[in-house]
């Protein structure tokens, strides 16, 4: 396996019942760099994520995470594993029964043996940088969407994971709240220097985050490309994704020229 | 094709269509066997391996047990009660109202205290258990605990189990006190049974065999609340027709209490038989 790929997906099948969502998918993410996924509803973007997190197994194919697979492993090996991630969930995940401040100290004093002076910094630290301020005591459902998105990415970043997964990080933003989101993610990647894996329906804007664009389609992965190489793709599949969701703005040279 | 072959393949398909029904619900209830006996070993596992952390404990007891006092007091009393007046009439038929202390303390300590703590504990703590951690699950928080390498079992599950199979002994040591009140209140207060041969053959009768019965019997009906009512909701997800939204977390909730409310009837003829 080539040394840069931190992430691989060999052959991954999963159905449910008789309906087969992912149809042998191949993937690999770089170390240190962002992938993006993009793809319509449905095509298991969320699904493939899950997999990787091993919070699902696969029907068939190997996930290996670190050149180990994820599903032939101890428990233990699992979680240490699993020290490295970082996950902002589509809904955030918070859990409500605790305020903002306990949601993002608990990574700390569940996982380090900090005091609670150290975690107390940390933690406003943390809110500081993702801008949320005087929210410590409130609860999940008294905060914006958009806070809770910060708050979710605080409470990933603050044990500073090597890889960041990042589900629909926009989804439901309105366009100024998801600049800021993407200013937090440049920020924190430039600062932690993690790998970063997100999904995302944002096109184009998300592909000037991207080092390289895998577009699902019908089960599988199109391709892994740099955004540059993507938008000039001849392959079908991958032209009428870009027209789609570019409009002819964005088509190749080629075309216009013809 | 002839109208009987028409008819004979029917019938086939409905049988195989039969068969196979009961076959996927068979296999449906062994994987959901499996899973949950797999998950009372690891609940139990997490409950007894450090760190040990005692303030989610003290929360819980406080959730599970605290907070239940007022039903138990209220439900003991009228059950103490009702046996004092059921008691003090049927014995009376035999000349032996003295009897009655005895009757209301054994009654209670073995059988209804913890019997009907345990019932009273699922139907308040049991369903609240269930569909916290349903809850939890559908929005993917059990995920999010998961993914930053926190063990759900050990965090949300072991602090219920440890809790309730503290509380419940002692819900019913106050459901048998409030009870035997409430036999006193109705047998000497009201019916006018002796009150020295009431204490006296309470004290006579009741013997620390009976009293460990009863501190058995609901340290097991504890243990049977949080493990149904946690993996019911643990398991949300993996429920039969959909277990999903809030629909979903609403009828699992309702199933666990019920197989909760069962299981306890069912295992207190198992232990009552192995301790009498």
């Amino acid at each position: 396996m080539d040394d840069n790929y931190i992430i691989k997906l060999v052959n991954v099948e999963k159905s449910f019942g008789s309906q087969k969502i992912l149809k042998g998918l191949n993937l690999s993410v770089v170390e240190g760099k962002t992938s993006v996924i993009v793809g319509g509803s449905g095509q298991g973007k969320s699904l493939t994520i899950k997999h990787i997190l091993g919070l699902m197994k696969p029907t068939n194919g190997q996930v290996l995470v670190y050149d180990k697979d994820i599903n032939g492993i101890s428990k233990k090996e699992l979680k240490e594993i699993r020290s490295n991630f970082g996950v902002l969930f589509q809904n955030s995940a918070l859990f409500d029964s605790m305020t903002i401040y306990d949601n993002v100290a608990l990574p700390l004093r569940e996982r380090t043996k900090m005091s609670e002076a150290e975690i107390k910094d940390t933690v406003n630290e943390y809110l500081e940088l993702m801008e949320v301020r005087g929210a410590n005591d409130k609860y999940p459902a008294q905060i914006s969407g958009g806070m809770k998105k910060r708050v979710g990415l605080a409470r990933a970043l603050v044990l500073k994971p090597k890889i960041m997964f990042f589900d629909e990080p926009t989804t439901g933003l309105d366009v100024a709240m998801s600049n800021e989101i993407y200013r937090i993610f440049f920020r924190t990647q430039a600062k932690l220097g993690y790998t970063a894996i997100i999904v995302s329906h944002d096109v184009p804007k998300i592909f000037k985050l991207a080092d390289y664009v895998l577009l699902f389609h019908d089960g599988i992965v199109e391709d892994n490309l740099t955004p540059e190489e993507f938008q000039l793709s001849d392959k079908p599949v991958i032209r009428k994704f870009v027209e789609t969701t570019m409009g002819r703005l964005y088509s190749s040279e080629m075309e216009d020229i013809q | 094709m002839s109208l009987n072959k028409i008819n004979l393949n029917f019938l086939t398909e409905r049988i195989l269509n039969f068969f196979e029904k009961i076959g996927d619900l068979f296999i449906y209830y062994l994987e959901q066997g499996g899973r949950m006996v797999i998950f009372l070993l690891y609940s139990l596992y997490a409950s007894i391996r450090p760190p040990y952390k005692i303030a989610p404990v003290i929360k819980q007891i406080f959730v599970i047990g605290a907070l239940s006092i007022f039903v138990i007091v209220f439900t003991g009393l009228f059950s103490g009660m009702v046996l004092g007046l059921q008691g003090h009439n049927t014995l009376k038929k035999f000349g032996a109202e003295g009897l009655l202390g005895s009757a209301v303390a054994l009654s209670l300590i073995r059988e209804l205290g913890p019997v009907l703590t345990a019932l009273m504990v699922t139907g308040r703590a049991g369903s609240a258990i269930c569909a916290e951690i349903g809850i939890m699950r559908n929005s993917e928080q059990i995920d999010a605990l998961e993914c930053m390498a926190i063990d759900p079992y050990k965090f949300i599950i072991a602090p219920k189990f440890i809790a309730a199979i503290i509380s419940l002994p002692l819900l019913t040591a106050i459901f048998d006190v409030v009870g035997i009140l409430g036999g006193y209140l109705v047998g000497v207060g009201l019916l006018g049974t002796n009150e020295g041969a009431f204490f006296n053959t309470m004290i006579s009768d009741v013997k620390f065999a009976d009293i460990y019965m009863g501190l058995v019997k609901s340290v097991f009906f504890g243990l049977i609340i949080a493990w149904i009512c946690s993996s019911m909701g643990y398991f949300v997800h993996m429920a039969r027709n959909g277990g999903f939204g809030a629909e979903g977390v609403s009828r699992v909730t309702t199933n666990a209490v019920v197989l909760s409310s069962v299981s306890v009837l069912v295992f207190d003829y198992f232990i009552t038989s192995m301790l009498i």
